[in-house]
């Protein structure tokens, strides 16, 4: 028995699916465990609602379907997932050179039933394959907390700073531990934020400027102060001479 | 005239640049030639406007002959009287009539090219190329809320079939004739209906019709298309409901239409929204010229279209 979550907006197409699972159901054993509307409610529900299969359609108001399932990929038991597009040559095309499975709108039985038996037997889309499918940043980063995705939107993130295995993230109220590496993050969020260090990204748009600091042995050390967060930030001398440039243009 | 003009002026200017070593020499080289060539090029025009009506009668082919011969013979001419008049050295004879007799043929071969791109088979071509599209999201997201109501409620999805023919029917229609805005009232009525089925209590649309003249001619598919992107822009990448006015109507000797849709920032709206727009005012220009208009407004987070075009009522 095979549990089945249904994501699109579109009211009509959620209750064609049912049918179409009902339709077959003797074929492969199926249940519906939950439906949503977007993409906030798939993460909201999807987690308690144990399912194994996601029938997930990209173009949903909010967040596109390829942001949930990177978000989803961080789940202990992340579900397959299945994409379903009416039309989107750019999605298939990504879809297919990164061997993730999706389905044409109006679907047939015979297609889904298929889906469903090639998602049972796999396993979840790895977080690389999804990356590189991706054609747009995220606009949330997340982190699964006991069966929970807690979602941290890009633009409150202050600092990103690499320890050992796990990226801090920092916000004005909270801090995370994210399992990513520090080069993604920076290639994928380019321009947004500000590498001042081996180890630490800041966003652009916190900086409040710097200053002279360190005291000691070196006095030509400078450290980032951002908004919102007391600690200073020591800048690499590597970093401060193109830091300094980049702070120099801005408004 | 002006574009011959233009043509052999830039031809000289092209010359003296391949011709000199640099921007200054370049510009003498090119006063030089500019100051042979201006008087013979005016008294070519000239003598080709004189004989125009004699031109007009001849077979393509033929014309292009004798206006290439007449460039010849007045260079020749006009090289030969130079010579008599002026002390400083000229070009070669040969030289320079060879060079007239390409000008010539070159210039002639430019302005067919032009003419061209604006004869009626080419224009009725982009008229077809601009006006049928569908968009496939619309298609197979309609086919599929069709086929979700198939076994629940089998008469709404005849209806809707009905009414899916219609407008595609409507999308593939010959694109010269000019339809009634009644009809594209209609045409209206239904999409909306499609898209209602669709997006159900996401989609509010307000019609303010009353005053719209029925027997107002205007061009296929200039409302739909609007419509169209206000649900696909405005409504549909929301999560909230969204409000869409349509409001046509008479005022004197001319018919308003506006289209309002929620206005949602997101950067692709634009782009999209942006080649629709193009699309319909081309092709008002092509039927209205400059008596039409179209304009766009963003303001109290409301995005809307006006169109004002002449009413010309359907004859009776």
């Amino acid at each position: 028995m095979i549990r089945v979550f249904i994501a699109d907006d579109e009211a009509p197409a959620r209750e064609r699916l049912k049918e179409l699972l009902q339709d077959v159901a003797a074929e492969v054993a199926n249940s519906v465990a939950g439906e949503a509307k977007n993409g906030l409610e798939v993460l909201e529900r999807l987690p308690e609602s144990r399912a194994q299969v996601l029938l997930l359609d990209i173009q949903m108001p909010g967040m596109g379907g390829l942001e949930v399932a990177r978000h989803l990929a961080l789940l202990p038991e992340a579900p397959t997932v299945v994409f379903v597009t009416a039309h989107d040559r750019h999605a298939v095309e990504a879809f297919e050179l990164n061997a993730l499975d999706y389905l044409l709108k109006p679907v047939r039985a015979a297609r889904l039933a298929a889906a469903l038996k090639k998602a049972a037997a796999g396993g979840a889309p790895g977080r690389e394959q999804l990356a590189k499918a991706a054609s747009a940043a995220r606009e949330y980063l997340s982190v699964a907390e006991r069966h929970r995705i807690v979602l941290v939107p890009v633009r409150d993130v202050l600092f990103l700073r690499a320890e050992q295995k796990y990226v801090t993230l920092r916000t004005r109220t909270q801090e995370h531990l994210l399992e990513e590496s520090l080069v993604a993050l920076e290639r994928e969020f380019a321009g947004r934020f500000v590498r001042i260090h081996r180890n630490c990204l800041v966003a652009r748009a916190a900086i409040r400027g710097f200053e002279r600091g360190g005291g000691g042995e070196d006095e030509s050390h400078w450290q980032v102060m951002l908004e919102g967060v007391s600690e200073r930030l020591p800048v690499s001398r590597r970093q401060w001479p193109a830091l300094r440039e980049l702070v120099a243009e801005k408004p | 005239m002006a574009r011959v003009l233009i043509a052999v002026n830039a031809a000289a200017a092209v010359g003296a640049l391949f011709a000199a070593d640099n921007l200054a020499q370049a510009l003498d080289r090119f006063v030089a030639m500019a100051a042979f060539a201006e008087p013979l090029l005016l008294a070519v025009l000239v003598l080709l406007a004189l004989l125009s009506a004699l031109l007009q009668r001849m077979p393509y082919a033929a014309g292009f002959a004798f206006v290439v011969a007449a460039v010849v013979l007045l260079t020749a001419l006009y090289d030969v009287t130079l010579r008599t008049m002026v002390t400083e050295p000229l070009p070669d004879l040969w030289r320079t009539l060879v060079l007239a007799a390409i000008t010539a043929a070159a210039v002639l071969w430019l302005l067919r090219l032009v003419a061209k791109a604006y004869s009626p088979a080419l224009a009725e071509a982009r008229l077809q190329a601009l006006q049928a599209r569908i968009r496939p999201h619309f298609l197979f997201n309609s086919l599929n809320a069709v086929l979700a109501l198939i076994r629940r409620d089998p008469r709404r999805a005849e209806r809707a079939l009905e009414d899916l023919s219609e407008v595609f029917r409507t999308l593939m229609a010959e694109p010269r004739r000019f339809v009634r805005l009644a009809d594209e009232i209609a045409l209206l009525e239904r999409y909306a209906e499609i898209e209602q089925l669709r997006l159900g209590e996401r989609l509010r649309i307000t019609w303010e019709l009353d005053a719209a003249p029925s027997d107002a001619l205007l061009p296929p598919l200039v409302l739909q298309p609007l419509l169209e992107n206000a649900v696909f822009h405005g409504v549909e990448p929301g999560t909230a409901s969204g409000e869409v006015l349509v409001r046509i109507e008479r005022r004197g000797s001319r018919v308003l239409a506006r289209i309002e849709n929620p206005y949602l920032e997101a950067e692709h709206s634009r782009a999209g929204n942006r080649m629709a727009l193009d699309n319909i005012r081309e092709r008002l220009a092509l039927f209205f010229d400059a008596e039409a208009r179209i304009d766009t407004r963003a303001a109290d987070g409301r995005y809307r279209v006006e169109i004002e075009i002449p009413y010309r009522a359907a004859p009776a």
